[in-house]
């Protein structure tokens, strides 16, 4: 297990980089240009100097070893240098947000915690949701239950975040007003009153974050009860006498489970990418937001920063999912 | 419109009531300000960024020695008055310029402010590797001296009728030297903390800047005003969009100032109805317009010659065709569906200030399709089967790009509808704003190269001199490939009048006769349809109705007078 | 489950052979969902694609006078702020939709099925391969498609034109990012098949590796290729317009229905319907289509068919 664990660790670290590459030289022949967003008010040879100054010299492939280089090393350093207060962080050049003239790392600290907030509730209070759904759908195959679960996750998963998004917008915060149209970034939760308020700023991103994971998840979980149902041990737990309740909630769940925890930690890291759309419709100043507003404005290296650690937070789930599919499931053996 | 116009009358008035009133609000007395930009800021520095956004944040920290207020009148800030020739500021010569700032100051911090910042902010903003925004309002300028701790002379290399650029405006602050001084050249992005929250001498200080999201300023202790400023604190929100922005002034009241609303003109009025805002519009430089390209962009030609000067047009050379393209346009109901109360239909290429505004070109307001066919009839175009125009076996047909932008698109779609009526054949293309407005000269797609018939873009100038933005359309400005496509002729105008006339005006000193000079330019431009003016458009805020002291202000800042809003009491 | 000991009909058992799909089509018909999933894509088709020819209004003609109407006999959805007919957009923005959706789906479907069956066949080529898949999983694509349309629009709509461009880049884009697990469950199902008999009976009277492929292999992986194509389908509408929607997809002129809701935007408070009915659209065909492929799945189980 432990070997298996290790190769595949090998095998992340060079996926990891061949990304990075190939994102790296894309963004490179990029046409959009860095000044291209300033006022024309600012004349050209300025421009010019405002290009240079952006580090555009050097040749690709030394520019990349640079960003490389920063970023496994200094800006992660820099990063827990800022969480703990250690005394760590190295000298020298940092990569640069060509927006804002500021280290990527630092906004990246202030941008994760919406992300995990919001993207996090949602995949949570999906999965919460999705697991008793799918379970009773099995259980009950074809039962109105099952027909109903089995519609609304249909819909969950085929309708849009963007479209429930907006349309979640129009009905609870231009309609009827309950929650607040705009994320208040700088709203700390000091006492019940803070909190309501931030459950509300919330609540509808969550929502239909929430929507979308159950639908998927449910399906998943329903899949895999069926699978198991139909097992001869379960036939033969049925047979030694042991009480319905037992044999589902002990031993087709618990069998069941082994795959649905490896799908939600696939999920995991899509889930970061796919709330892109969800953050640029309830305008939460999270990771995707980020990203989004980077590409606007063409400020590469926020860009190649993001959905590098994009690409790493895929990479380690599928790694976590494959290593937990192995500990979880006695029958599957890596050598 | 008139209503609107009236309000902001009203509000200068009140901003500029006499002290009496305003004398019994107290610093701070007005608590918390919040402020939304839906493009959100993203560095405090102006030198390193550029953007309007970061320069109108910027504002309330750091100031220049002198601000046009609303009217486009030079106002002394930091000094007590405008050095000028008459009280002996300006040298006979035109050649420098002597500033004193005004006694006691402080920054932020407690320190004082001396000639020596002055100086230093010069050098920052013109170090070479700096990559600094403003870098052209210091152009031409020989040195910058500290005559003494308050005194600054800043000595330009040629004669220089205004001497009113480098320290005047909001692009043009003074930094701290202390603060900044590690910060030269190439190390400038790597004071972020400096970058983030620079020590001013403006009416707010920052006490918290996230990049790209949000701001929160406190009222300077050390302001020079002992009373203001009157909100203790600022909240300056960024994300979201024009929409959200508007809905959080106007109907949920979350916010009271927003920015830079360019919302369709019924979404404005229908929000306006939830009476808990108004909207803020004021008309400086910015117009929309059609660029004529009067040279060949054929791809057929070689690369150095394609769009050059030495192939010229073989459409649009002819003053007939530029015209009649012209007349076919309705541009009040090209006002009317994109801007609404946030443009004005214009036939001017200088549409601002007011008083260089020529008033000899409304010929064009009123679309004239009648005489626009004629114009084309004359000019020997014939209508072909399908109704559009053609001649010598060439059709009328015109590849017309502009950036990609919802109302730039749905502009497109109105004018190639009115060119169709007299057979002038649009072929649409949008691009990409980032690569559109880009600079680069590898790409083919930027309006520098103009490899199109006519493209649609709006373009401003800074400050209320437009010299040098009528210096832009002289013979040899325009983008070329011996200079790497940089240059700002778009249209690859050529006019010898044209030029003895701008160096005319580049020498003239006198007000009067400068402002005769421009109008003259102006109109020689236009009058040679060398491009089609559209829309003059306004700057377009919303402010809640509980705020009070906004003067809405298009030459500087729009919060070039932050330290005097106020919370109108119920 | 409980029929198993079903006693055999005569009649049944020697029944003329006949074609497997007609069993499938069958089994699909017993799917409820599946079978008005399949009508409600039939007729979204008829109204994209027969629609604009009885409602002949061209979606570019400007109403000026007309603009921001209710429905009314001449516009039945009403106009939009330039008076577009909103209906005839609606057609119109549909066709590039739903084309895009077919078009991206069956470019994945050939990189994944080449990609699988090659894997899956020749054993050297299936590691490089399948490492090459994983290296594609492991990319971040919604990011990836962004940076793939903003750097790559304006030089293919240079080449092809603007709208051929867009769309190519559009289908390319989303076929590249979406190939990979149509990859891996062919080659599963290549190497099972390559040790079957008949393969094997093939390969030793000599028929060369195109022709084992083509006419055994391919055939009997038609039905995991099938299921995948409908939730490809399905996936690449919804990317399509969530590129629209973030203004990144087609350009404003090219009303898709990603594009109309991501416009409507500004308008939901006044007009909800130009929300609301791109945005149903856009659910109902890709609801419609993930039922089909549902009942497609169920249909080509022959562990589930006939039961």
């Amino acid at each position: 297990m432990l070997s298996y664990t290790l190769r595949r660790l090998a095998f992340a670290i060079p996926t990891v980089l061949v990304i990075s590459l190939i994102v790296f030289l894309m963004l490179d022949m990029a046409p959009g240009d860095p000044t291209g967003s300033l006022p024309l008010t600012i004349p050209l040879e300025v421009r010019e100097q405002i290009r240079q100054s952006l580090g555009l010299g050097d040749p690709v492939m030394v520019r990349y070893f640079k960003w490389l280089y920063m970023m496994c090393f200094v800006e992660p350093l820099h990063i827990l240098a800022g969480l703990t207060g250690w005394d760590i962080a190295p000298e020298g050049p940092r990569i640069l947000s060509w927006q804002t003239r500021s280290p990527v790392g630092d906004i990246l600290v202030q941008r994760v915690p919406q992300t995990l907030w919001v993207v996090g509730l949602g995949y949570l209070f999906g999965i919460l949701i999705a697991l008793p759904i799918g379970v009773i759908s099995a259980y009950r195959q074809y039962s109105w239950f099952d027909q109903a679960g089995t519609f609304v996750s249909m819909i969950g998963f085929s309708v849009p975040t963007f479209f429930t998004g907006v349309v979640f917008i129009l009905i609870f915060s231009v309609w009827l007003g309950w929650f607040p149209s705009m994320y208040d970034t700088t709203h700390v939760v000091r006492d019940w009153n803070s909190f309501v308020f931030q459950a509300k700023q919330i609540a509808m991103p969550v929502a239909v974050l929430a929507l979308f994971n159950a639908s998927q998840i449910s399906r998943f979980m329903r899949a895999s009860m069926l699978d198991n149902l139909n097992q001869d041990y379960v036939r033969t737990a049925r047979a030694k006498g042991l009480g319905e309740k037992t044999v589902v909630l002990v031993h087709v769940l618990r069998n069941s489970m082994i795959p649905v925890v490896t799908v939600i930690a696939i999920g995991i890291p899509t889930v970061f990418t796919g709330a892109i759309i969800t953050e640029q419709i309830f305008r939460v100043n999270g990771l995707g937001d980020a990203l989004i507003r980077a590409i606007y404005v063409s400020d590469w290296p926020m860009v190649q920063t993001i959905t590098f650690i994009f690409a790493i937070l895929i990479v380690l789930f599928n790694l976590i999912a494959d290593v937990l599919y192995g500990i979880l499931d006695p029958r599957i053996r890596y050598d | 419109m008139k209503t609107r116009v009236a309000l902001l009358g009203t509000a200068a008035a009140l901003a500029m009531a006499p002290a009496m009133a305003l004398a019994e609000r107290e610093r701070g007395s007005s608590g918390h300000l919040n402020i939304i930009y839906w493009q959100a800021v993203s560095t405090m520095n102006p030198y390193l960024s550029g953007g309007t956004k970061e320069m109108n944040a910027a504002s309330v920290v750091l100031e220049p020695l002198a601000r046009f207020d609303n009217l486009g009148e030079l106002t002394p800030w930091l000094v007590d008055e405008i050095p000028t020739l008459e009280n002996g500021g300006v040298s006979e010569d035109l050649k420098s310029i002597t500033w004193t700032l005004t006694e006691g100051l402080l920054w932020s911090d407690g320190t004082p402010v001396t000639s020596a910042d002055v100086v230093f902010s010069y050098e920052y903003c013109t170090h070479p590797e700096g990559g600094c925004s403003y870098r052209d309002r210091f152009a031409g300028i020989e040195r910058v001296e500290a005559v003494d701790d308050l005194t600054v002379t800043v000595h330009f290399e040629d004669v220089t009728p205004n001497p009113y650029l480098p320290f005047v405006g909001a692009g043009s602050v003074i930094i701290q030297q202390a603060q900044f001084q590690d910060c030269l050249g190439a190390r400038a992005p790597e004071c972020t903390d400096a970058n983030f929250a620079p020590i001013g001498t403006g009416a707010y200080a920052v006490s918290n800047f996230r990049p790209n999201d949000v701001i929160e300023f406190v009222a300077n202790e050390n302001y020079r005003v002992p009373n203001q400023p009157y909100f203790e604190t600022i909240t300056w929100a960024g994300g979201g969009d024009a929409t959200g922005a508007a809905r959080a002034v106007f109907q949920t009241g979350e916010m009271d100032y927003a920015w830079n609303l360019q919302l369709a003109p019924e979404v404005i009025a229908q929000m306006e109805a939830g009476g808990r805002g108004e909207l803020l519009v004021d008309f400086g430089p910015l117009m929309e317009r059609i660029e004529l390209n009067f040279t060949d962009p054929s791809p057929d030609l070689p690369p150095d010659e394609r769009g050059t000067r030495a192939h010229p047009h073989p459409i649009l050379s002819d003053i007939r065709v530029r015209e009649a393209l012209s007349r076919a346009i309705d541009r009040e109901l090209l006002t009317e569906i994109g801007f609404g109360p946030m443009g004005m239909a214009t036939c001017n290429f200088i549409v601002a200030p007011p008083a260089m505004a020529s008033p000899n070109n409304d010929n064009c307001l009123v679309q004239d399709i009648d005489r626009a066919n004629e114009l084309l009839d004359e000019a020997g175009w014939e209508r072909g089967a399908d109704g559009i125009r053609v001649k010598d076996g060439r059709r009328l047909e015109l590849l017309f790009q502009t950036s990609t932008n919802a109302v730039r698109q749905d502009f497109q779609a109105l004018i190639q509808a009115d060119w169709r009526e007299i057979g002038v054949e649009a072929r649409l293309r949008n691009i990409d704003a980032g690569v559109f407005f880009g600079s680069d000269p590898g790409s083919d797609d930027t309006y520098l190269k103009f490899f199109a018939d006519v493209q649609m873009y709006a373009s401003l100038f800074e400050g209320t001199d437009p010299t040098p933005h009528l210096e832009q359309r002289r013979c040899g400005r325009e983008p070329q490939p011996s200079t790497q496509w940089q240059g700002q002729n778009i249209n690859r105008y050529c006019n010898e009048e044209y030029d003895a006339l701008w160096a005319e005006l580049n020498r003239e000193a006198d007000p009067d006769r400068r402002q005769e000079l421009v109008i003259a330019l102006n109109d020689m431009f236009v009058q040679d349809y060398a491009h089609l003016p559209l829309v003059a458009r306004g700057r377009v805020s919303a402010a809640s109705t509980t705020v009070g002291g906004i003067v809405m202000n298009v030459w500087d800042s729009e919060h070039w007078n932050q330290a005097e809003w106020y919370r109108i009491e119920e | 489950m409980t029929d198993t000991a079903k006693p055999l009909n005569p009649d049944e058992a020697f029944r003329p052979p006949r074609n497997q799909w007609w069993d499938v089509w069958d089994q699909f018909k017993t799917h409820r969902g599946a079978l008005a999933g399949l009508a409600v894509f039939v007729s979204i088709i008829l109204f994209v694609v027969v629609g604009p020819l009885i409602w002949q209004v061209d979606p570019g003609q400007l109403n000026i006078r007309l603009r921001n109407q209710g429905p009314s006999r001449d516009f039945p959805l009403g106009t939009d702020q330039l008076g577009r007919d909103l209906l005839a957009r609606l057609m119109y923005g549909g066709r590039i939709s739903v084309a895009v959706g077919l078009v991206a789906m069956f470019l994945g479907l050939v990189i994944g099925t080449l990609i699988g069956v090659l894997a899956g066949y020749f054993k050297r080529l299936d590691s490089p391969l399948m490492r090459l898949t994983d290296l594609f999983l492991a990319l971040p694509l919604l990011p990836l498609l962004l940076i793939l349309v903003t750097l790559f629009r304006d030089s293919l709509a240079r080449t092809f034109g603007e709208s051929i461009g867009v769309f190519l880049l559009i289908c390319f884009a989303i076929a590249i990012t979406s190939w990979m697990q149509t990859a891996r469950i062919v080659r599963g199902d290549v190497l099972a098949l390559k040790e079957r008999e008949y393969v094997l009976a093939a390969r030793s009277i000599g028929t060369p590796s195109l022709r084992i492929n083509t006419r055994h292999v391919l055939p009997n992986v038609l039905s995991p290729i099938m299921v995948s194509a409908t939730l490809g389908i399905a996936s690449a509408i919804i990317t399509e317009s969530a590129l629209s929607f973030l203004g990144l997809g087609f350009p404003p002129d090219f009303p898709t229905w990603g594009r109309i809701l991501y416009e409507g935007r500004d308008w939901i408070e006044q007009y909800p319907a130009r929300v609301v009915w791109p945005g149903v659209l856009i659910s109902l065909t890709v609801l419609s289509v993930n039922y089909i492929g549902d009942g497609l799945r169920d249909a080509l189980d022959p562990r589930i068919r006939g039961r």
